[in-house]
């Protein structure tokens, strides 16, 4: 990997929780934009970026189409709405939903890794399917890296489960040491 | 973790070469068949490529290419993957409540109201606005054009005929859009459909229409289009946005996706907001 330009999370069942825990640990002015796919309902409007924003001292935003990523800035796909990354900036789709999802992790992660290959940081989190195993082959074959929850400190276990067995992942790690590996990850390489 | 620039500029070539790849495609598309692809969304754009590319047992876009050149079934193929017609009725049941609270109001002080759905796809966006103008008692003085590129969407549209699978959802959509009578009597239950009365429909007209290549046919004092930019690079939202300005009398009502906005056009200050969170815009000049 070189450089770190982007983060991809994708969490589903019991994400709230885990969420809060590696946007915590961010400190204000992280210099990496984040990208978020929390298996939301349908009709869910800002409760989400609004809880989230409690406990991070990043803005947390849903995405509007087309917006500009920009650094220090915690994005979100919107409900109903797949989120999907070309460089440097963000596009939405209401494509059907693919592994029962929308948004789904793995149309997150194959687009992100897509446009920025070896420069994509991508983090699984629990989750009770197996959304995000697509996404994490793809981001591996395209030199990015992967770090995976510690199954045993997931709520549920399925969703980190199914990543670690679908690529050669780089990191396996409990939920509190996510975060700060993050930002020892985005800012060894500056 | 070691820096590894070799991998860095081989991965970089690859996606640049990739969406060059994708436009030589759209572009060899529009000028053999007519179909215009070339401003759609990238990274939505490259996702479906690649279904296709998969699903004719291919291994590049360049493969896709010349297929898709050569034979016109293939072309026809890729036509279905490109269109994207997920919609749903009272689909966001807050934007018809703003749209009761909010233009609602206005439209009583028309003699009349001309409104246009712009990607409509099988029409549930026109039934439900048709319903809501109903019970408002507007609908007889509304004239409604419900337009799409694709002619199949079309054809499902104008039969009023819904999968009965979807009602219990539409439903419950209805009662949160603010509805105020019973959804089911708005339509028959026949084996596995929903057939919905014609009365719906009487005041609407559904055409073809491309946003990309035709130009504006009428003014309205309402223009919907809805999840359908999405679809669109900011250059052609631009232009479409430019085509709803020439279509819109002053004072009237642009509605667009949840997630959508003008914000980043040229149009921005020709709207003022009445909605932000529904994205209704209402033109002030
Ligand atoms: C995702 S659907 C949106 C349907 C509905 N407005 C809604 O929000 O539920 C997008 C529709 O846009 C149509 N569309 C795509 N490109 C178009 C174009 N160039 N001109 C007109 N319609 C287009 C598609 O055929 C499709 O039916």
């Amino acid at each position: 990997m070189r450089k770190c330009e982007l983060v991809v999370v994708g969490c589903s069942l019991g994400g709230m929780r885990a969420l809060q825990s590696i946007l915590g640990a961010l400190p204000a002015g992280f210099a990496v934009p984040v990208a978020v796919v929390q298996h939301r309902y349908r009709n869910s409007n800002d409760a989400l970026p609004q809880f989230l924003s409690r406990t991070s001292r990043l803005p947390v935003v849903d995405v509007d189409d087309k917006q500009w990523i920009k650094a220090g800035t915690v994005y979100l796909a919107p409900a109903n709405y797949h989120l999907l990354v070309e460089r440097g900036q963000f596009e939405l789709s209401v494509d059907d939903a693919v592994a029962y999802s929308r948004p789904s992790v793995d149309v997150l992660f194959e687009s992100a890794a897509d446009a920025y290959g070896p420069s994509l940081a991508a983090v699984v989190l629990t989750g009770a399917n197996r959304d995000g195993a697509r996404g994490v082959a793809r981001v591996k074959g395209r030199g990015g890296f992967v770090i995976v929850q510690d199954p045993k400190t997931a709520e549920a276990p399925s969703m980190p489960e199914a990543a670690i067995a679908a690529a050669r992942v780089d990191r396996i790690l409990p939920l509190e040491r996510i975060g700060p590996f993050l930002v020892e990850l985005c800012r060894s390489q500056r | 973790m070691s820096t590894e620039p070799e991998i860095l500029t081989e991965e970089q070539q690859k996606h640049d070469l990739e969406v060059i790849e994708i436009q030589l495609l759209t572009e060899g598309i529009y000028h053999h068949y007519g179909f215009d692809f070339r401003d759609y969304s990238m990274a939505s754009l490259r996702r479906r490529v690649w279904k296709r590319i998969y699903a004719e047992g291919l291994s590049t876009v360049s493969g896709l290419i010349e297929k898709v050149l050569h034979d016109p079934s293939c072309m026809e193929r890729l036509l279905l993957d490109l269109s994207i017609n997920t919609t749903a009725m009272f689909r966001d049941p807050t934007f018809y409540v703003a749209f009761r609270d909010k233009v609602v109001p206005l439209l009583r002080t028309y003699p009349f109201v001309r409104i246009w759905h712009a990607g409509c796809s099988t029409g549930e966006e026109v039934y439900s606005m048709a319903i809501l103008l109903q019970e408002e008692g507007l609908y007889d003085r509304c004239r409604i054009y419900a337009t799409d590129i694709n002619e199949a969407v079309l054809q499902r549209a104008k039969t009023g005929i819904f999968p009965i699978g979807t009602m219990q959802e539409n439903t419950s959509n209805y009662i949160a859009a603010g509805g105020k009578a019973t959804f089911s009597d708005y339509y028959t239950a026949r084996y596995d459909h929903a057939i919905f009365r014609p009365g719906l429909r009487e005041n609407v007209v559904f055409a073809q229409h491309n946003l990309v290549t035709d130009s504006s046919f009428n003014v309205f004092n309402v223009i919907f289009c809805r999840n359908v930019l999405i679809y669109f690079n900011n250059a052609l939202q631009e232009r479409v946005q430019q085509l709803f300005l020439n279509s819109m009398e002053m004072f009237g009502v642009l509605g667009l996706g949840r997630k959508e906005s003008i914000r980043f056009t040229s149009v921005a200050d020709d709207y003022e907001e009445l909605d932000i969170e529904e994205k209704l815009y209402r033109r002030v000049r």
